[in-house]
């Protein structure tokens, strides 16, 4: 297919870099030598099999609550499970998938081997960390066979705090997560800060350590303010601490409050990595640097920071007061600016470049439809007398769906397809990667425009049965569910059976001037024989791949 | 075109005033959202086939290394857009305000949600249960409030929703331009029944609205289609509605606020309620407040949180004790005494109601 897939076949070691030593994947054996590990792309690995799993689980949560939809009335659960199963997609999608997944995968991968670093800077907290996330989706989905949970993701209270479920294992189980979190988001701050090799200066950085710094930023923010509110929500509820629940003289909307304080800036956690897998596929396929790099950096900080003062448009019809509503809803529009300065950074980039066409830029194309277009329906929502109308209903479900499954969900898939032969040091079958693709798109849109056109005509979020005149529409976005499950059921297959049959990649399989592709795919055990000098930025394409990785080199 | 656009973006009827100017900004917004994701869209496209590698081999002179002359363009674009944005928001706040401020005559009914049903109160005494009767051309306010956890209150018809809480008071306001049957559906969720948890508004011309009030049924042809099946069956008013003050003046006597408050402005150990609601009152430690709904019912859930200068700290909270239905009628009470003018020393009319002697029937 592509062309540079075909020059690094002809080429099988072109910059020399060698395997001396052996890769990572074999550097030790035995089961003790995976589950006690240091080395940062193991740990990476072991998060990849957990995360992927959790994921196939949310989609089969989403499977069922989308099957049961195909009707107005009961079709095969009743409502309490009904309940139970859209609280446990949300938990398992928001905290076991979409935050940690790019994150903890690929950035755990990539980001020391971008920075020229031997490791993180904490091994052993990153091997810790995985273990605390591993707690945490025990706890969360222990806490679904033991009572499980009806709330939602949102946790509402008084809701929360009088439903009899097990909100509290709920709460504390999403505490141990967010502790995982700040250990991870730690680790990298340190890394970017300590660990870049010699010459390698904050601009010349790979823009994926831009988004990854970003959002470890934002995660140390807000995620104890998180953490620590679940907590109250559990000691409401098992305790009647009084906070929240208004029996007690407590305030719900204080809760709302908290709630969204993390929240709004945690819909950023989800993107802003998918932001820097983006930046680096774009710029290694067209084989240019970034029309602005300065552009796509800072961006990802002012999302950092604007992100925190928007979470009132939450609120609009909870009892906001008029004031609070009318600058919420303002800054809102800051958000969406720094973002469209990226989309356009992304477009202008291609322009002038020499584009391989290859599955990782065909994912990039459909998150531009679904990115934007989620991006600009959360303008829409954000503009209050709109909202009054969407709010809770289909329509956000939409929004945030195109923005959270289009954009960092086609971002994962991106980002699975770009780094497998580094990871793994094979390719994948390139024409079964851009059918599944395909696939994926078809069945995502058909999943949730429909939902759009619900929200418009006011079916409300959180209903196990419906008016019939819902029902058509909600076939519709059945089918494309089913779709897509098989999509991704496809190009999950297609990078398995890679594994073992994939062609051989070589180092730099794509011709990228990113760090991580001096070293050999698979990389060694301490990535680096020698610490590297690097004496160019990371997207330095007027220079040759050979000429480029003499000025990114051990010396 | 109303209608067009109406019908492809499948919004319901525009059945208050307010929707259709609502619906202009909606087809405005969704219709710029749609233009400029495939905008973007087509370009990339459009570039990752005019820039692909086989082409720029043959032809070297299409390649541009850096493309950083893009910035002031991209400038421009991100101004424009920043301009259509801030535009959204002035004419979304603009209507939100609109929304949000009833005006001055309008109608006020109370609304309490309640695991799974809607339950209305008039200010004549009747009450309803999942259905809403209101007058059509009219405006009408909703007080509401909860019984238990968060419900919204939503009528999709009317482009309008409003959270009702627990402990708190909440408003709404619309103008219903028919007469008809339009659904209530929750939208908060509230947990089992969420789904289930619906209603109607049925609008009735004025007259049929004021002799519903008086105890008779309304007409079978009111117009609209129904496919509810509202969750609790409806109740009509009663033949013989006892006004929502009267409730009121039982309410407070029941539960002792008399023993503080008095209702014909003689001086006591807690203001009077006299002339009360509406003004505006100093607060201990600086600021004022005004006497609206929301202050009413912080005072009887969390009396101390905000204190009205020169009284003392005394007042017990009612919070748990005192029914939704009872805070509305007290409410009303309050209101019914907007005009009263102090007269030190008048016979105070709570005489007229019969104090129980137990405390029972408290709860
Ligand atoms: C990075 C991109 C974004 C992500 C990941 C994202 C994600 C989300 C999520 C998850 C929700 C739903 C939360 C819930 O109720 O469960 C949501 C709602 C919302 N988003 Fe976004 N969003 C993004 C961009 C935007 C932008 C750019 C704006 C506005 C300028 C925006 C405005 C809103 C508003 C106003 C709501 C609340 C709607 C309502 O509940 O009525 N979003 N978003
Ligand atoms: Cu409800």
């Amino acid at each position: 297919m592509s062309q540079a897939t075909i020059d690094a076949d002809a080429r099988p070691d072109p910059l020399g870099v060698g395997a001396e030593h052996p890769d990572y994947l074999r550097a030790d054996s035995g089961l003790r030598s995976w589950l006690l590990t240091k080395d940062h792309k193991r740990i990476a690995l072991m998060y990849y099999v957990s995360v992927v799993l959790f994921l196939g689980l949310g989609g089969i949560f989403a499977l069922v609550l989308r099957t049961e939809l195909l009707t107005p009335e009961q079709t095969f659960i009743d409502a309490n499970t009904y309940n139970q199963m859209f609280t446990l997609h949300g938990v398992t999608m928001v905290w076991l998938f979409l935050i940690p997944s790019i994150p903890t995968i690929f950035g755990n991968f990539v980001l020391p081997i971008m920075l020229g670093a031997k490791d993180l800077a904490f091994p052993r907290i990153n091997l810790a960390s995985y273990y605390v996330f591993l707690l945490s989706a025990i706890i969360l989905l222990g806490a679904m066979l033991a009572g499980g949970a009806d709330t939602g993701w949102t946790f509402y209270v008084p809701y929360s705090t009088t439903s009899p479920t097990a909100v509290t294992w709920m709460g504390i189980g999403i505490f141990v997560n967010g502790i995982s979190s700040i250990m991870t988001a730690v680790n990298f701050i340190v890394s970017t800060h300590t660990l870049r090799a010699k010459g390698l200066n904050w601009h010349r950085m790979p823009l994926f350590v831009w988004a990854l710094y970003g959002t470890s930023i934002i995660i140390l923010f807000a995620t104890p303010v998180l953490g620590m509110s679940l907590i109250l929500v559990a000691l409401d509820h098992s305790f009647g601490l009084g906070l929240f629940d208004p029996r007690y003289g407590g305030d719900p909307v204080l809760y709302q409050h908290l709630f969204w304080f993390y929240s709004h800036p945690a819909v950023y956690i989800m993107v802003l990595p998918t932001f820097g897998v983006i930046s680096e596929i774009v710029c290694s396929f067209s084989h240019n640097p970034p029309a602005s790099y300065r552009a796509i950096a800072y961006s990802s900080l002012g999302i950092a920071f604007v992100g925190f003062f928007t979470w009132g448009h939450h609120m609009f019809v909870a009892g906001l007061s008029e004031f609070d509503a009318g600058v919420f809803g303002a800054l809102s529009m800051f958000v969406a600016i720094f973002s469209a300065i990226k989309v356009f950074t992304w477009v202008a980039t291609l322009r002038g470049g020499s584009i391989s066409f290859a599955t990782p830029m065909l994912y990039f194309l459909w998150f531009l439809f679904l990115f934007v277009f989620g991006g600009m329906t959360g303008v829409a929502v954000a503009t209050q007398s709109l909202d009054v109308h969407w709010h809770d209903t289909y329509f956000v479900v939409a929004h945030f769906h195109f923005i959270m499954v289009g954009g960092t969900l086609t971002g994962f898939l991106a980002a699975a397809h770009y780094w497998f032969p580094k990871m793994f040091g094979r390719l994948y079958d390139e024409r079964v990667g851009l059918l599944t693709s395909v696939a994926v798109f078809i069945g995502f849109v058909f999943t949730f425009l429909p939902q759009f056109l619900l929200g418009n005509a006011g079916m409300p979020r959180r209903y196990f049965t419906y008016p019939e005149r819902y029902q058509w529409l909600n076939v519709l976005s059945t089918g494309g569910a089913w779709l897509l499950g098989v999509g991704l059921l496809l190009a999950l297959l297609n990078l398995i059976v890679a594994l073992k049959w994939g062609k051989r990649a070589g180092p730099n399989p794509w011709g990228s001037r990113s760090f991580e592709w001096i070293t050999a795919s698979p990389p060694s055990k301490h990535n680096f024989e020698e610490t590297p000098d690097i004496a160019r930025s990371a997207y330095e394409y007027s220079l040759s791949e050979e000429v480029a990785h003499e000025r990114a080199k051990a010396r | 075109m109303n209608e067009l656009l109406r019908t492809i973006l499948f919004l319901p009827r525009q059945a208050s005033t307010i929707a259709d100017d609502i619906d202009k900004l909606h087809y405005f917004v969704i219709i710029a959202t749609m233009g400029g994701a495939l905008l973007v869209t087509l370009v990339g496209g459009f570039f990752l086939f005019r820039y692909r590698r086989t082409a720029v081999q043959k032809d070297p002179s299409r390649r541009v290394l850096g493309a950083t002359h893009a910035i002031w363009l991209e400038a421009v674009v991100v101004v424009a857009l920043f301009g259509m944005f801030i535009s959204w928001w002035v004419i979304g706040f603009w209507q939100f305000m609109a929304i949000r401020v009833p005006p001055e005559n309008a109608l006020e009914i109370y609304v309490t949600g309640k695991q799974w049903m809607w339950k209305f109160a008039y200010p004549q005494g009747a009450s309803t249960i999942s259905t809403l009767y209101v007058p059509a051309g009219r405006p009408v306010k909703l007080i509401l409030t909860s019984r238990d956890v968060i419900h919204s209150f939503y009528v999709p018809d009317f482009r309008l929703k409003q959270d009702a809480l627990p402990g708190r008071l909440s408003t709404l306001w619309f103008e219903v331009k028919e007469p008809g049957r339009y659904d209530i559906l929750c939208t908060e969720y509230c947990g089992v029944s969420h789904s289930t948890m619906w209603g109607e508004v049925i609008a009735l011309p004025p007259e049929e609205y004021e002799r519903w009030l008086q105890g008779e049924a309304p007409g079978p042809d009111v117009a609209g289609p129904v496919d509810l099946r509202p969750s609790a069956v409806l109740d009509y008013a009663p033949a013989e509605p006892v006004s929502m003050v009267r409730q009121g003046e039982l309410a407070a006597a029941q539960h002792g606020c008399l023993r503080c408050h008095t209702l014909d402005g003689t001086p006591h150990l807690g203001p009077t309620w006299a002339g009360l609601y509406g003004t505006t009152i100093p607060l201990e430690g600086g600021g004022n407040t005004r006497v609206d709904e929301a202050y009413i019912t912080e005072s009887m859930m969390d009396p101390l949180a905000r204190i009205h200068a020169g009284y003392q700290r005394i007042m017990p909270s009612y919070l748990g004790q005192i029914r939704p239905a009872e805070t509305s009628a007290i409410i009303e009470l309050m209101k019914s005494l907007r005009d009263v003018r102090p007269k030190p020393g008048a016979e105070a009319p709570w005489g007229t109601v019969d104090v129980p002697e137990t405390r029972e029937g408290r709860q």
